[in-house]
């Protein structure tokens, strides 16, 4: 079988700063080749290899690199801008590529660099991650010294510097326009749309934004061509994907899959299955943002089509696993608190609703919950996402309306008294 | 105030890097806070009002406007680190240092926050104690990760 390590080939055997290392292991042999290329065939290339956004929103790479080129120069030189925000829970892949090979992300931002003529670069990463951010600038600054980055890139003329932004604890930063406003210095807040970032993003100029895993997919699809890029994966989703494997599972971490591999590989085959004894509730999948889903469709491939098909999507990569041990109820709360916190507060309908779905939740959990509680969630959930400014608003109800469906039971329990797995006080005792 | 004269000078007394710059000048207090009067003399030396710089300050959960212990105890509790026990370490961590998330130690050594998710779903229940994060967690493996900074070692 062929090797299907794309991103993950070098991890844990190069010294993740070192650009001797790198170049050794394959690496800057796809931005070796896109300066011998037109601009617009390297990003024809993109849109062949059928890669999508990895930051969550799973917008096609190639058309956006493409609406990005024909903005014009007049606009302004435009900013290369990485998301290093990673902030949904269950999500560590960009960690582990910052960590272990952050050069291939670096060369992914430089090739961008080369085809729309940008001259400064920002990694915004968050601030949990202040030690990573040191290995970022000491990689940056060693392709600096080797002529991989700075003035005169390669002899081609291009000058191209990246700049490492630190964020301070703020989920919403993760958010495309708050996230430029926060590396302008500001507090996080989204930005109304339109102006897209592609017109008007950091300092208000032309600005091409892409999560950590979308970068560092650029240079072997460079290296490779965009169809190998897409045969590794499935029709309409091209090349592997890491994901991230956490909660009730045997062996937790990060797996690089084709895409096309089921769910039910992932999570029993690398992932070892439930311990304990235990078994299977729920999954979560693509973070707290994300749908949950019982047993019924572990068969699910990981693929942007049948995902949709299934009502799923995949989100930032995360593959929460719930055994039966835990409460539906209980879950949910920890969700949504973590929602109430992180939200910027900008908007009612999600400033809010957040606190309400945490209210409502704690009434279940102490056993002072009503079936009219139940539909205030649903009733929440369609005001939520019809009106809330931003995308973390909107998929607040995602979870909520999710696990409404498949434990309506469980919930219904939770109003009767009774917490079926014994997780929640009904310390509130019964009416 | 030289120190923080440095962090300024350092970000070119540019006001678009407000947010690193208090990140820089958190890390001096040693308290893991923003002492009022550095916050005002960074103001100045911006030439922003006051109440701009703190709107920043309070909009991000990594700073502080009170004192803080001198290792901060982070425990996530987002739900990868809750469905595998992190209400136990929590508990831990509240009976071996005998306080409560949120609070001090007397001794100014150890202040234990919950967090959200820092990434370290991997090694599950996990804290992070200033850059170091912690995983796998245990009863035993939580007094001995503990320790070293009580004796200051670290
Ligand atoms: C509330 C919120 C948080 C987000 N957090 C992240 C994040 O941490 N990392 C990320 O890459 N994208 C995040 N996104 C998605 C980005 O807005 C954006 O779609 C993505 O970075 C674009 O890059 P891509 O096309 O390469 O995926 C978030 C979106 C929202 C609404
Ligand atoms: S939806 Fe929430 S996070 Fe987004 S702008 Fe409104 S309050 Fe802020
Ligand atoms: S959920 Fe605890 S580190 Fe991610």
């Amino acid at each position: 079988m062929e090797n299907r390590n794309i991103l993950s080939a070098r991890f844990g055997k190069i010294k993740p700063d070192s650009v001797e290392d790198y170049v050794a292991a394959g690496g800057y042999e796809g931005l070796k080749t896109a300066i011998t290329m037109k601009p617009e065939d390297i990003i024809e290339e993109i849109k062949k290899s059928y890669l999508f956004g990895r930051g969550g929103a799973a917008y096609p790479t190639g058309i956006k690199w493409e609406q990005a080129y024909a903005v014009p120069l007049e606009k302004g030189l435009k900013y290369m801008v990485c998301n290093a925000d990673e902030g949904e829970p269950g999500t560590f892949k960009d960690r582990h590529i910052m960590a272990e090979d952050p050069l291939e992300l670096i060369e992914g931002m430089t090739i961008g660099a080369f085809i729309f003529g940008a001259e400064e670069g920002y990694i915004y990463c968050r601030g949990e991650y202040s030690a990573i951010q040191e290995t970022l600038r000491s990689a940056i600054d060693n392709a600096k010294k080797s002529g991989y980055l700075g003035e005169n890139i390669l002899g081609t003329g291009l000058n191209f510097d990246i700049r490492v932004v630190s964020g301070a604890g703020a989920y919403v930063c993760g958010e495309n326009t708050a996230l430029v406003e926060s590396i302008e210095g500001k507090p996080g807040r989204p930005r109304r749309k339109p102006p897209y970032v592609k017109n008007a993003g950091l300092n208000m100029k032309p600005t091409v934004l892409n999560n950590v895993e979308t970068y560092a997919c650029i240079p072997w699809i460079v290296k490779e061509g965009g169809e190998k890029f897409l045969s590794i994966g499935t029709e309409f989703s091209g090349g592997t994907k890491l994901m991230c494997l956490s909660g009730n599972v045997v062996n937790k971490g990060v797996y690089e899959v084709p895409f096309g591999t089921t769910l039910r590989e992932l999570i029993y085959g690398m992932g070892g299955g439930i311990p304990n004894g235990r078994k299977l509730k729920f999954v979560h999948l693509g973070g707290c943002s994300g749908t949950c889903f019982p047993e019924g469709l572990l068969d699910t491939k990981i693929c942007y089509n049948d995902l949709r098909k299934n009502g799923l999507s995949l989100g930032s990569g995360a593959v929460v696993v719930i055994d039966d041990s835990q409460c539906v109820v209980d879950y949910l709360k920890v969700v949504m608190e973590f929602f109430e916190e992180e939200s910027c507060g900008k908007c009612t309908p999600c400033r809010e609703g957040t606190q309400r779905m945490v209210e409502l939740l704690e009434k279940l959990s102490e056993g002072r919950g009503t079936d009219e509680d139940i539909e205030r969630m649903k009733d929440l959930s369609q005001i939520m996402k019809n009106s809330s400014f931003c995308g973390l608003g909107k998929s607040v109800p995602i979870p909520v309306l999710a696990l409404l469906k498949y434990f309506e039971d469980e919930f219904k329990a939770h109003v009767a008294g009774k917490c079926p797995s014994g997780k929640c006080s009904m310390s509130g005792g019964k009416k | 105030m030289d120190k923080v004269k440095e962090v300024l000078s350092k970000y070119h007394n540019e006001k678009e890097n407000l947010v690193q710059i208090m990140l820089e000048v958190q890390k001096l207090s040693e308290k893991n806070y923003l002492p009022d009067e550095w916050v005002r003399y960074v103001a100045e030396a911006l030439d922003l009002p006051l109440s701009k710089v703190y709107g920043v300050i309070t909009f991000y959960a990594m700073f502080n406007n009170k004192p803080r212990g001198k290792n901060l105890i982070e425990v996530c509790k987002s739900g990868p680190c809750h469905v595998n026990g992190s209400a136990n370490i929590i508990a831990m961590l509240e009976k071996e240092l005998g306080i409560k998330p949120s609070e001090t130690t007397s001794d100014g050594l150890f202040t234990i926050e919950l967090s959200n998710c820092f990434g370290a779903c991997d090694i599950a229940p996990a804290v992070k104690i200033g850059e170091k994060v912690y995983g796998n967690l245990t009863q035993d493996s939580i007094k001995n990760i503990i320790n070293p900074y009580r004796e200051g070692f670290n």
